[in-house]
């Protein structure tokens, strides 16, 4: 069995454990500033809609944040239990971020517990609001610093290795490393938007199942205009990633694109399907477009796999991941300006049944994206795990039963996915919207 | 001091907060379960609650900042653990998800459920006992290296006298810390029978306590001479430790003074845990791994000492303001809720 190497093994346990924990987190990044956002509204329209909005996010929030924080507790040490030499190696310059991660989510989890439990205890609204406020900051500098730490495995930077010692340590330029701007911005662009439409999901799903409530409806103007916004800004850092791709990583991109020759003025290649040979079949070719987005002129020249030894080319099926994630932005954006534009000019069709079932896709599809652009750049990545200095293989831990571990972690994932589903389901039945507008005066469950 | 002591020192002092904190924790979820079972749910789970719901990931956070620091302080660590603690790590991380999720499903959304309260109140109570094989191991005398690289031997950890004393200890205190504590807290919030079922409870388990502790320092001197050596060296410590622990025992039995009791608990375990500390020293992994050669390069250690000092001006206001709400608070102590 395949699970029975070790580097095998602890290649598909860290691809589980970080393609859950990411779904998590992308909702702990998200969700705060969405509920920010609804009570700064809610107070200065003094409409109780969007503080109750506020409210039910926030109460949904902490049962995604104890699934995120315990799966990423199970990274976090998952990190040094399967990639014992890369940690050793990483912890003398790389650390730095690390720990200071863990100051941001001492942080977030302090105000977490203090802005829950204190909704009607203070007689202005806005004191409790400024609560939140770490809240949101301490769950953006984790995005911050943890992809801060990725950027440095996909250009390792600040420090020079010396008969396989690492000397001339310098933390800060680690940190300060060349795919950390675009790397940081999108991730942090594309949580937002996620979240953004993934609530609108939720409204747009309340109204299908036939509640006409105003406050849905709000609810969901709200949340496609942000999701529109940060879905544009996304896709312009996208944009920029590739140019840094085509710089610093372009075996990465040229995988993505099944760019095999350098040439200058190359073709994006859409789609597709890879046959023997390397031989592509059925893509979409749109000539000059590679050369545009590595470099932004359609003449430039873009270097190919061909420039690669065979061993460091990255796997070709991130061609795959590329084109879904890029779909589906393209996709966002379209749907939600035509949202935006059709709501204001009073096209009937975005009431319609089947736009609003669009969009209730777009939740899902929106964190497929996030899993298809990590999957591509972590696999991209291949056989690094820190481009240039360690392979994976050398890195991974010598101890058996990483298989063994793996199967109970996927028996732990599955039970905690539908706990999660289950209890939030629970969560949002027992407490219908209507119910909760009809007696709002009083109460003070958080 | 050297940074590679300063930084030990950082590290074992957040262990230990871990310890008290995690053990309040991880007993309150125990005591919580076993009140539902014994249908006694109507005294405590309202105090433990109100202690719980609002601090747990806090305390989680006292973990990830341990294992984090200690990668960024001593990198080799990182290669020499990691390798060999690949499953009882990963148990205890199976453990801590199960814990976590489920108080948060339990707490936040199906209040009372019984199968939830169960699976956190005996998950909680493990994950100490998981955790503290590190202990163990770093004795030394489980772990060959092979190929040039670390193998724990499982059967020798397994059959040994001295790991099951360590995990008997780690369970016992958990349950002694949380019952001293919770006696406090429930006395503050003027909750008669639950003070009285958690000092009953604190009693009940401060004998157990004392004589597993002994029974490791007995089993140290054949495990690991050299240790027990230091350890003897160190007796005024021990001797204190015991003092303590005799105080609040007695302060428990005459009803009086339960705050003088948790700070002398948290005395108590603080001489035992940093005597063991100071006489495991220099060893982080005995006898191949020391503090002096695991320490990071020059740089990274300053780096990490200046971040953790412009951490702690962050933490230290926002962890009294949370104390201040919920802690100490009288009305939230109540269960009232005022308007400020
Ligand atoms: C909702 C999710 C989402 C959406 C709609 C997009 N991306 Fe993305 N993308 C991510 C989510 C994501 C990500 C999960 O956040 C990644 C993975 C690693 C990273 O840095 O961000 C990523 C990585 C990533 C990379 C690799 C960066 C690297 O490896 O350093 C490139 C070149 C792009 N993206 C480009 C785009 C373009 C041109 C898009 C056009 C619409 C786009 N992305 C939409
Ligand atoms: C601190 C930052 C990170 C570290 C240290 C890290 C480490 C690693 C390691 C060691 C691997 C194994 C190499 C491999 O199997 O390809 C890997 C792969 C992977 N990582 Fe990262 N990663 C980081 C950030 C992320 C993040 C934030 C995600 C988002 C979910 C992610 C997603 C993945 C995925 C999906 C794989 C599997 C790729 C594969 O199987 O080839 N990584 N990562
Ligand atoms: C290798 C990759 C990663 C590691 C090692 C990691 C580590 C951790 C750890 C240890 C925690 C628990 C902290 C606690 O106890 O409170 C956590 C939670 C969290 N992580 Fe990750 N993480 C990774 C990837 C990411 C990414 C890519 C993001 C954001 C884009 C992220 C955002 C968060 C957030 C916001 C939380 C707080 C819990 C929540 O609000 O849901 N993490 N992570």
């Amino acid at each position: 069995m395949l699970l029975e190497d070790p580097v095998f093994a602890s290649r598909f346990l860290t691809l589980l454990t970080l393609s859950f924990h990411i779904i998590y987190a992308t909702i702990g990044v998200g969700v705060p500033l969405m509920i920010m956002i609804a009570q700064w509204i809610g107070i200065r329209k003094n409409d109780e809609h969007y503080i109750l909005m506020a409210r039910r996010w926030a109460r949904g929030f902490v049962v995604t944040v104890a699934v995120g924080v315990v799966t990423g507790t199970a990274i976090g040490l998952q990190l040094s239990l399967l990639w014992p030499r890369f940690m050793e190696l990483a912890g003398q310059i790389i650390a730095l971020p690390l720990f200071m991660e863990v100051f941001a989510f001492f942080f977030e989890a302090i105000f977490l517990g203090i802005y829950l439990y204190t909704w009607d205890r203070f007689e202005d609204q806005r004191k409790h609001l400024l609560l939140l406020i770490p809240v949101a900051l301490g769950a953006g500098m984790s995005a911050f610093f943890i992809t801060v730490v990725n950027s440095f495995m996909n250009t390792p930077h600040g420090f020079d290795i010396v008969d396989g010692q690492l000397t001339n340590a310098n933390p800060i330029l680690a940190m300060f490393n060349p795919a950390m701007p675009t790397k940081v911005a999108h991730v942090l662009a594309t949580a937002y938007m996620t979240v953004a439409f993934m609530l609108a999901a939720i409204a747009a799903f309340k109204l299908l199942k036939g509640s006409g409530h105003v406050y849905h409806k709000k609810a969901l103007n709200m949340t496609m205009k942000i999701g529109l916004i940060f879905a544009i800004a996304a896709a312009i850092i996208g944009d920029f990633s590739g140019k840094f791709l085509a710089v610093y990583q372009p075996e990465k991109l040229a995988a993505a694109e099944w760019h095999f020759e350098t040439e200058e003025g190359a073709p994006l290649l859409l789609y597709g399907l890879l046959g023997d040979d390397n031989e592509v079949k059925g893509a979409l070719k749109i000539p000059y477009a590679l050369s545009i987005l590595a470099f932004g002129h359609p003449m430039s020249e873009v270097i190919g796999l061909e420039e690669f030894p065979e061993e460091e080319t990255p796997p070709l099926a991130v061609h795959y991941f590329f084109d879904l994630m890029v779909t589906i932005g393209v996709f966002m954006i379209f749907l939600a300006l035509v949202y935006w534009i059709g709501t204001r000019w009073n096209w009937e069709f975005v009431k319609a049944k089947w736009y609003r079932w669009l969009i209730v896709l777009g939740g899902p599809l929106s964190f497929l994206a996030i899993e298809a652009g990590w999957w591509m750049a972590e696999v991209g990545r291949q056989p690094w795990i820190l481009r240039g200095i360690m392979t994976v293989e050398e890195a991974a831990t010598t101890s058996d039963y990483v298989g063994l571990m793996s199967i109970l972690f996927v028996v732990l994932y599955i039970v905690l996915g539908i706990g999660t589903i289950v209890v939030l389901r629970r969560l949002f039945k027992n407490n219908p919207v209507e119910k909760e507008l009809a007696n709002a005066k009083g109460g003070d469950k958080a | 001091m050297t940074l590679e002591i300063l930084g030990i020192t950082v590290l074992w002092t957040f262990l230990f907060g871990y310890v008290i904190v995690g053990s309040i924790d991880y007993g309150a979820g125990f005591f919580n379960a076993y009140s539902i079972m014994t249908k006694k749910e109507h005294v405590l789970s309202n105090i433990i609650q109100r202690y719980l719901s609002p601090v747990w990931e806090v305390t989680n956070v006292f973990f990830v900042f341990f294992f984090v620091g200690v990668v960024g302080f001593f990198p080799q660590t990182a290669y020499y653990f990691g390798t060999i603690f690949l499953i009882p790590g990963s148990i205890a991380l199976l453990l801590l998800a199960v814990r976590g999720s489920y108080y948060a499903f339990e707490t936040y959304v199906s209040r009372g459920h019984k199968g939830y309260a169960f699976m956190y109140g005996l998950s909680g109570l493990l994950i100490p006992a998981s955790l503290s094989i590190v202990l163990t191991i770093s004795e030394g005398g489980f772990v060959h290296i092979e190929d040039g690289n670390p193998v724990l031997d499982y059967w020798a950890l397994f059959t040994s006298p001295l790991s099951w004393s360590i995990v008997v200890l780690s369970i016992v205190a958990v349950l002694y810390i949380s019952a001293v504590f919770l006696t406090w807290y429930a006395n503050k919030t003027g909750d008669r029978d639950a003070t009285e079922l958690m000092r009953k409870y604190a009693l009940f388990w401060a004998g157990p306590l004392i004589i597993t502790a002994g029974g490791i320092i007995y089993e140290l001197r054949f495990h690991n001479p050299a240790h027990y050596e230091q350890l003897l060296g160190l007796w005024w410590m021990f001797a204190l430790s015991f003092i303590l622990w005799l105080a609040t025992v007695w302060f428990l039995w005459k009803r009086t003074n339960y705050a003088a009791a948790v700070w002398l608990l948290v005395g108590q375990f603080a001489f035992a845990f940093y005597g063991y500390g100071i006489s495991h020293f220099p060893y982080l992994l005995y006898p191949v791994l020391t503090v002096h050669e695991g320490f990071t390069n020059k740089a990274m250690a300053i780096s990490l000492v200046i971040v953790f000092i412009l951490g702690l001006a962050l933490l230290i206001p926002s962890l009294y303001l949370l104390l201040k709400l919920f802690l100490f608070d009288k009305t939230y102590l109540k269960g009232k809720n005022k308007k400020e």
